[in-house]
């Protein structure tokens, strides 16, 4: 049974981006790895081949797709084993923040270049010490002379070294209410005051260019408010449901591809003894463990899809859905690895690199403790 | 989004049967597990009411149901807590072999019983010494004439007390390829040489009449035989599909059961004056075991709706019903340690889930068995 229902239009697009995958993506991936950042390039190859923001209109140069084209995307690059191209993060996380609250002058004027892969967009949520509890965020935004000065710090910023466009949370520190003193900013590269810090060094997502990026008496023009005054914590947490579900997606997905990998690698692997490690049977029970589990998890995200794409309200059941999947790809990449064993301990093998980038998965995006408590808290518990 | 299409009658199917439930069934179960058995009386009310083989064709007294009244079935009976009805069993696994490999005249001849729980029906496979292995079995099955002469006991046969007809599979001694020598015979109770053991006595399914059985040279007649000779195994193996789907709803809906039970019960209850349910770590719990049933509740319906499609889901069944099963039994052992000393008493209806939750791990195939299908089949 096809839960997702994709039409020719979909299955002609995971096509042709698998092919631009292999080609313009896996053959670099080593060298980004060791640069601790993607080419700006491969961003706009990726933007002029049509595969950043399919979801937007085709007046901003979009393919006016629905849920499933991001989908894909995700899915597609999470084959490549990388976590470093963030274009899931910037097509159907930051850029939908554009789309749905930016005025037609910020969606002319940023739109166009973001599906074109010119513009490359971060949201700059975190802050030391304030992470998934967005309420206790300590960077301000002041209006001064028709203008606004942005001060304070965020970290843990993906795309924070290639970024043009930031999508900056700052509250208004005479607002005592903390939900209501929070308001979104684009705030462009080269804005003075507005600094990027150095990569950070991470366990992994090693070519991901996650960064710091520090604001300092940094002015932007007062129209850079993206959507009404201090609506920011209800519109993150409006679109917080298609990010988690993403996360969902890239969990369940690294979890297949990793267990794809390791199933090819005990059918051919043979043991002293001379026969496929896939014949034994402690490695069988071990792989169809795994493979009812990503079953599971894959029917229940593609069902979630469908529903987000329907608009209904599933935040109990993403919530639930981020937790248990990013959970799974650890588990799933944690097991691997013993079946494969010492071969698994290489840099060449790919489960490698897998391991070390699921690992953040349970933390982003908000941790999984945070969506235990969302879940509980909208089950009236 | 629905993943099954449920229609008005389905909807009043279940208000019908929920109601059932309430008042034939739910004052009794304590009863029931005190006696070991359920009376005879409640499978024919359940056949009147026509809860009993909703599939079945309205020539034979059937509702011309779909699966999802079997579905609906299993829901409903496990809001009861009791094993004894085993209602799935019969409609859904046992009876289905009459109608699929039966002649017209045997059809003719139980079917309508089956629906008016008149004929109440066991499948007797497992024996001592060979249990989810079915190629191994020992009961023999040797012509003589018109007739066919049966040897051999079985166990762990559910309905084994109270059944009237046994479909049960025997081999022919002389045919040496073991998945070629067996066949299926319906057998009815009373026959000479058929002799009902008595209840096993057992961990859970208290008001479940579980039962070995004998054959002593018994005597049956040769058309007694169902389907073709040493066809068995490839009939047995072709409705174990839907006996381990109807074991993954059984472990799904105990589950969600247990779930329902244990929230319910830690929101009325205070610690420190505070519910349990706003205590954190319960929160947690509350939502891993949320989250696994509906991840399991998900599953089961998308293979339910492939099962009725007809599709070949032997991988996906092995896997739903250990995994399903499996969770019953994490559920019901989490909900216990939530709950706390209440959860040891007698009174408290975890004791008997979990109890009953147990065995579902073992039956129709041992979950390790559905994990060597899975493999087989997946080329491993």
């Amino acid at each position: 049974m096809d839960i997702l229902h994709y039409t020719e239009a979909h299955h002609d697009f995971r096509k042709r981006l698998r092919a631009f995958m292999d080609r313009e993506v896996v053959p670099h991936i080593d060298q980004w790895e060791a640069d601790q950042g993607v080419s700006r390039e491969v961003w706009r190859k990726m933007g002029r081949a049509g595969f950043l923001c399919p979801t937007l209109p085709t007046a901003y140069g979009g393919l006016g797709g629905d849920f499933r084209f991001s989908v894909i995307g995700i899915e597609e690059i999470s084959r490549t084993n990388h976590g470093g191209l963030g274009a899931p993060l910037h097509s159907d996380i930051v850029v939908p923040y554009i789309m749905s609250y930016g005025n037609d002058v910020q969606k002319q004027t940023y739109l166009p270049g973001c599906a074109a892969g010119d513009i490359v967009t971060a949201v700059a949520m975190t802050e030391p010490g304030a992470g998934s509890d967005l309420s206790s965020m300590t960077t301000t935004a002041e209006e001064d002379r028709g203008q606004l000065v942005i001060n304070g710090v965020k970290t843990f910023i993906s795309n924070g070294i290639l970024c043009d466009l930031a999508i900056v949370a700052a509250k208004d520190p005479h607002e005592t209410n903390p939900h209501q003193a929070i308001s979104l900013y684009l705030i462009e590269d080269g804005t003075p005051g507005f600094q990027k810090g150095r990569p950070l060094d991470k366990m992994g997502l090693h070519s991901q260019d996650t960064a710091e990026l520090f604001f300092s008496n940094c002015r932007i023009p007062a129209e850079n408010r993206l959507g009404e005054k201090g609506m920011g914590f209800l519109m993150l947490m409006d679109k917080l449901q298609q990010e988690r579900l993403v996360t969902a997606v890239m969990g369940i997905s690294v979890a297949e591809v990793m267990l794809e990998w390791t199933m090819r690698h005990c059918k051919k692997t043979t043991t002293s003894a001379g026969r496929p490690l896939s014949r034994s049977q402690a490695v069988q029970f071990a792989l169809v463990e795994m493979a009812t589990e990503v079953n599971l998890g894959r029917t229940f995200v593609d069902k979630l899809v469908v529903e987000h794409v329907a608009g209904n309200n599933v935040i109990v059941e993403t919530s639930m859905a981020k937790y248990w999947c990013t959970e799974l790809g650890k588990r799933v990449a944690d097991r691997c690895l013993d079946l494969v064993g010492d071969y698994g301990g290489l840099e060449q093998c790919p489960l490698v690199r897998g391991f070390r980038d699921v690992r953040v998965m349970s933390i982003f995006a908000g941790t999984n403790e945070i969506m235990k408590g969302i879940a509980a808290k909208f089950m009236g518990l | 989004m629905d993943i099954l299409t449920y229609t008005e009658a389905h909807h009043r199917f279940r208000d019908r049967l929920r109601e059932f439930c309430e008042t034939e069934i739910m004052p009794h179960v304590d009863q029931w597990e005190n006696d070991h058995i359920v009376p005879r009386k409640i499978w024919q009310k359940m056949g009147h009411g026509g809860f009993l083989c909703p599939t079945l064709p309205a020539a034979y007294g059937g509702i011309e149901g779909d699966f999802i009244h079997c579905l609906i079935v299993t829901e409903e009976l496990s809001r009861t807590m009791q094993t004894g009805l085993a209602a799935g069993l019969h409609s859904d696994v046992v009876v289905p072999y009459i109608e699929s490999f039966g002649s017209d005249e045997q059809k003719r001849k139980y079917l309508p019983g089956c629906v008016s729980g008149d004929c109440i029906t066991a499948v007797a496979m497992t024996e001592p010494g060979a249990g989810s292995d079915v190629a191994g079995m020992q009961t023999t099955a040797v012509e003589d004439g018109d007739a066919v002469v049966l040897n051999g006991s079985k166990t762990f046969i559910s309905n084994g007390v109270i059944c009237d007809l046994v479909v049960l599979a025997a081999k022919d001694p002389a045919v040496e390829n073991k998945h070629q020598a067996v066949s299926l015979y319906v057998v009815e109770a009373g026959t000479p040489g058929f002799e009902k053991g008595t209840q096993l006595e057992k961990m859970g399914w208290h008001s479940q009449d579980t039962a070995e059985l004998f054959f002593t040279n018994c005597r049956i007649p040769k058309h007694n035989r169902l389907g073709e000779k040493g066809a068995g195994f490839f009939m047995l193996m072709g409705k174990l599909q839907q006996e381990r789907l109807v074991c993954c709803m059984g472990g799904v809906v105990a589950a969600e059961r247990i779930l329902e039970y244990t929230t319910a019960h830690c929101r009325r209850t205070t610690a420190g004056g505070k519910p349990l349910s706003k205590s954190q770590a319960v929160q947690f719990a509350l939502v891993e075991m949320a989250t696994e049933a509906k991840l399991g509740r998900t599953f089961m319906e998308k293979l339910i709706a492939e099962h009725m499609a007809g599709e070949n889901i032997i991988v996906e069944t092995s896997m739903a019903k250990y995994w399903a099963t499996d969770l019953a039994n994490r559920m019901a052992n989490r909900a216990l340690d939530i709950v706390g000393e209440d959860g040891a008493r007698e009174s408290c209806l975890l004791t008997r889930a979990l109890r009953d939750a147990r065995v579902m791990s073992i039956f129709a195939g041992t979950n390790e068995i559905m994990k060597g299908i899975a493999a087989k089949f997946m080329g491993l």
